[in-house]
């Protein structure tokens, strides 16, 4: 699958995903500039963590406005898988092609730390490689990830099936001090109503090789590449 | 060459003005001989930043010729702007250390943040993009009621460092944190930043080639800095909080474009040189760069962008405004290097051109406002050789102080745990991203660190290090142990050591007894680099952190970069994280502990942190036991035995066996031939490894035939600490442990 990581000036994990997608999925990966205009047939659009335009406001808002990003809403309207990882989760919030907001993390420091994910949907393709209730580590860093939204779009979005991870301890159970950020719901990655634009704050990327010791993060990007919605091998394909 | 004019409104310049600007009457007198007249107001601002401490050595500089700097590995020794080593497969590794203790005692946050700033621009200069940030910081008191302000400067120097460096994004892997009262009025910040290039695509920092442009780039010129090197060069005082204004600001943003498009500026091919503006801003860089090449630079200060219309000639000089960058191209071509510098969204201005007059002639306005020879301020800047004794308490300070057992080794055990010295650090580190670029396989809270060199079968392994207890009760045997610890600690991993950086945080060194910790120390260093054949590439010496005649204990801080050539070799018995990280993870595991230890309490932290006593001599280092020991584990690593190995450092045996417990949660049983006493001893030269039991054979084999003295002393499981010493037996469950080390820093910093 032709996959394209959207580059802003700010953007720090831009390479992180490329080495996953390109190195470790062997699937071909360009790097699309915010300048541009166009994604370049690219079927798989990841928006990496970093920075973007520094952030000094709120993270992600300016981003929301680059050239690139009415590309990246015309290829999220028509079905178009899009990947938001920390710092897109951010964007894709801004751009409100997923619902709710990001308030600074509970205890207002930057979070860089381990946690663990429970898998609450295993119907989409990003989560092909997962079992609904599969507990995942995974790193976040961060410092604005505490996730809101009105206790009525809260309701919608779990109604509609929408929150995909939440923080969970390592027995997969919802316990208040495994939810760091303090996100309402302790949800750590949403999709749309549609399915194909997903939104989380852990970083995958960093957790999909063995020799770092955590490969939980493999299977969601292995997902993201896999053809059709159903379960694929990819994760056994994906070894190297 | 033009004599330059005073303009209206600028103070006459004296030997009093002069005064005013740190420069004795002899250095004022050899500058006006050197000009052949006096100098201007802008000229004096221009000698004093380039003749101050900060920018050059000339109290330390006789000293630091005593450092190894050659190896078959070293690219680049000092006097660039970061060090070079081959760490093989075509790469090299690009490292530097610096200080920002002065600016992060009156601004922590951005005092820290733009240390960071500043080394990283270091690392890119040479082409090299940063991979990895540590950084070792000493504080004074932050308990109780004193240490209020303590407190403060302990969070914002930790915001500040997590800002930038994650911002940037680059991972901060580790470092150290240590806490003692000699750092109530100055603390240390010193941060370290380590990059990678193609051996093909280093870049040096010198101007040639007589009208090749010089380029300005990145964030305008403010008023921000101004005299920051020269504060750095001076002592506190109770009047150092007006000195505010001279603290720069950060702006982590700029930063991240300013390294994109300069490496891919250095990719382009028509980039002869690039420096930044670091201490002494637009005037060191410029000074430096023409230095190294031999040149001489005509800058016209008109064309250079400012935040606010009105900035003097002076100001502009010696502006420490972050974030900013000079190249120097081929002529002609500087439209592609200001393309690039565009597309990222920095502005590029040409401010002037290489000369090859030798001289730096300086123009505003139409007038001539500076005309000096550039080789004789930057390498002939003053050199002392100061008077250098022992200080009067010496005899004091090493008298041996009887040492009492402790009553309830587990209770002191628990006590040290509990102490913001040895307690856990993760409230710091998680402030910190480790992990972003995908390299890191050991992070903060280990050994050392290990981060991958991705495209290749090898891996880069780093450590910061030393213990100013140590080097105040004995600085030369204090240096030696700083450098032996940091090879230690890369040999628990396997590493060999490829290169050092150092940062000498000292007082005043016009103080006699200060002098000679500063040579003494760098001697011990010294002796210790030559015997484990380890150059020193780089570093940086921060003097005068002292505040109304009270100095910091003498913090000769240590960085050494470690290649493991075959990263699989290591990971024969677990998974590379498993087996390369601190502490115990497979019940079964046999635990052997190498090295033998003669009863070390000088400067321990038994004796320090718990009977409030630092005197005696310092634990004795024999680099031969430590070569023989560092052999050992590298061998041991690359035969795939070990499951862990760490190394007995502050605290001793016990303490040591209790980090091992407390970093998964799972104990061991186990007994030692000595009294309670010996569990705190800090004697050097020793490591505990972890083996299946399948290999203690071969490990003790090997042990022997390297003549390290090495005893089985028991067993990795359970969920408690179990070891049996002479007359007794401590046991305490390791969750237990666990909770108290844990709480101990958050406890402190409130």
């Amino acid at each position: 699958m032709k996959c394209g990581i959207i580059v802003f000036p700010g953007s720090n994990c831009d390479h992180d995903v490329y080495h996953v997608l390109s190195h470790v999925l062997g699937q071909e990966t360009t790097f699309l500039w915010h300048q541009e205009t166009s994604l370049e047939g690219c079927e798989l659009v990841v928006l990496p963590g970093g920075f973007s335009y520094g952030d000094y406001l709120r993270a992600g808002s300016m981003a929301a406005h680059s050239p690139i990003m009415a590309a990246v809403r015309r290829h999220a309207e028509v079905g178009g898988r899009v990947l938001g990882i920390c710092n897109g989760f951010q964007m894709l919030l801004e751009t409100g092609l997923l619902p709710g907001a990001m308030r600074r993390n509970r205890d207002l420091r930057f979070l860089s730390v381990d946690v663990h994910l429970r898998v609450e949907r295993d119907d989409l393709p990003w989560c092909s490689g997962y079992r609904r209730g599969d507990v995942l580590r995974m790193p976040i860093a961060h410092a604005e990830g505490n996730y809101v939204d009105t206790e009525v779009a809260l309701d919608e979005l779990e109604r509609r099936g929408q929150v995909v991870f939440r923080y969970v301890d390592a027995a997969g159970r919802l316990e208040p001090a495994a939810n760091l950020n303090g996100s309402e719901r302790a949800i750590a990655g949403i999709c749309n109503a549609g399915g194909n634009v997903l939104g989380l704050m852990p970083h995958p990327e960093r957790c999909a090789e063995e020799m770092l010791g955590n490969r939980d993060g493999l299977g969601l990007l292995a997902g993201a590449v896999a053809a059709g919605g159903g379960r694929v091998g990819a994760l056994a394909a994906a070894g190297g | 060459m033009t004599t330059p004019s005073p303009a209206a409104g600028e103070p006459v310049v004296d030997s009093v003005l002069a005064a005013d600007h740190g420069l004795t009457d002899e250095e004022f007198g050899g500058l006006c001989d050197l000009l052949g007249r006096s100098p201007t107001w802008t000229e004096l601002g221009i000698a004093s930043a380039l003749y101050s401490e900060h920018c050059s050595y000339k109290s330390s500089k006789i000293h630091l010729r005593r450092f190894p700097t050659r190896s078959r590995r070293v690219v680049h020794g000092p006097g660039e702007n970061a060090g070079v080593v081959d760490v093989g497969h075509g790469w090299v590794a690009a490292f530097k250390m610096e200080s920002h203790n002065h600016p992060s005692f009156i601004e922590p946050y951005q005092g820290a943040a733009t240390g960071v700033g500043g080394i990283l621009r270091d690392v890119f200069t040479m082409g090299a993009r940063p991979i990895a940030c540590l950084d070792s910081l000493r504080f004074g008191e932050i308990e109780g009621e004193r240490g209020a302000r303590m407190r403060h400067l302990v969070d914002g120097v930790v915001r500040g460092i997590g800002d930038y460096g994650n911002c940037v994004g680059i991972p901060t892997v580790g470092g150290e944190t240590g806490f003692h009262r000699s750092y109530n009025g100055n603390i240390l910040v010193n941060a370290f930043a380590l990059g990678v290039c193609r051996q093909d695509r280093i870049f040096t920092a010198s101007a040639s080639g007589a009208g090749n442009p010089i380029l300005y780039a990145g964030s305008r010129t403010g008023r921000d800095g101004i005299h920051g090197a020269t504060m750095a060069s001076e002592a506190f005082d109770s009047e150092s909080e007006a000195k505010r204004p001279t603290v720069q600001v950060g702006d982590p943003f700029t930063e991240k474009v300013l390294l994109e498009a300069s490496l891919e500026a250095m990719r382009s091919g028509v980039v002869l040189g690039v420096q930044d503006m670091g201490a002494a801003g637009l005037t060191s860089s410029c000074f430096e760069m023409a230095a190294r090449g031999g040149a001489g630079v005509e800058l016209d200060l008109d064309l250079v962008p400012l935040r606010e219309a009105s900035l003097t000639p002076y100001e502009i000089m010696l502006s420490e405004s972050q974030e900013r960058m000079v190249f120097v191209t081929q002529r002609g071509q500087e439209k592609a290097v200001v393309e690039i510098l565009s597309r990222w969204g920095l502005e590029a201005s040409r401010i002037g051109r290489v000369a090859d007059s030798g001289r730096a002639r300086l123009t505003f306005r139409g007038r001539t406002v500076a005309d000096m020879p550039v080789e004789p301020l930057v390498d002939g800047a003053p050199v002392y050789d100061r008077p250098a004794a022992p200080p009067a308490d010496l005899h004091e300070r090493q008298r041996a102080v009887a040492c009492e057992p402790p009553e309830d080794p587990l209770r002191a055990l628990k006590d040290l745990l509990g102490t913001p010295e040895l307690g856990d650090k993760t409230w710091i580190h998680r402030q910190y991203d480790s992990t972003v670029r995908s390299n890191t396989i050991v992070g903060p809270g280990s050994d050392a660190a290990v981060l991958r060199l991705k495209g290749t079968p090898s891996a880069l392994a780093l450590t910061s290090d030393v213990n100013p207890s140590y080097c105040w009760l004995d600085p030369r045997m204090g240096g030696r142990q700083a450098v032996a610890e940091a090879v230690r600690n890369l040999a628990t991993v396997g590493a060999e050591p490829v290169g050092m950086t150092n940062c000498l945080n000292f007082g005043s060194p016009e103080n006699p007894g200060i002098a000679w910790q500063l040579r003494e120390c760098i001697e011990g260093m010294a002796e210790a680099c030559r015997a484990f054949d380890v150059p020193v590439i780089s570093g940086n010496v921060s003097l005068y952190n002292e505040t109304e005649g009270e100095a910091v204990h003498p913090t000769p801080t240590v960085a050494i970069v470690g290649v493991i050539d075959r990263l699989e070799e290591m990971g024969a018995e677990g998974d590379l994280h498993q087996v390369l990280a601190c502490g115990f993870w497979r019940p079964g595991d046999r635990v052997v502990l190498l090295g033998s230890d003669a009863g070390e309490y000088g400067g321990s932290a038994y004796q320090r942190l718990l009977h409030g006593v630092e005197a005696g001599r310092p634990p004795a280092v024999d680099l031969e036991a430590e070569s023989a020991l560092c052999a050992l584990l590298r061998q041991s690593r690359r035969a795939g035995w070990l499951t862990g190995c760490h190394d007995l450092a502050e605290g001793g045996l016990l303490l040591a066996l209790a980090e091992c417990a407390m970093a998964r949660g799972i104990g061991l049983r186990a007994a030692v031939d000595c009294g309670p006493l010996s569990l705190f001893s800090e004697g050097q030269a020793r490591a505990l490894v972890t083996v299946p039991a399948n290999r203690t054979e071969d490990l003790l084999a090997a042990a022997e035939a390297r003549g390290v003295p090495a005893r089985e002393i028991g067993d990795v499981g359970g969920d408690r600490l179990v070891l049996e010493f002479d007359g007794g037996a401590v046991d305490g469950a390791v969750d237990d442990l666990r909770r108290v080390w844990a709480e101990a820093l958050p406890r402190a910093v409130g």
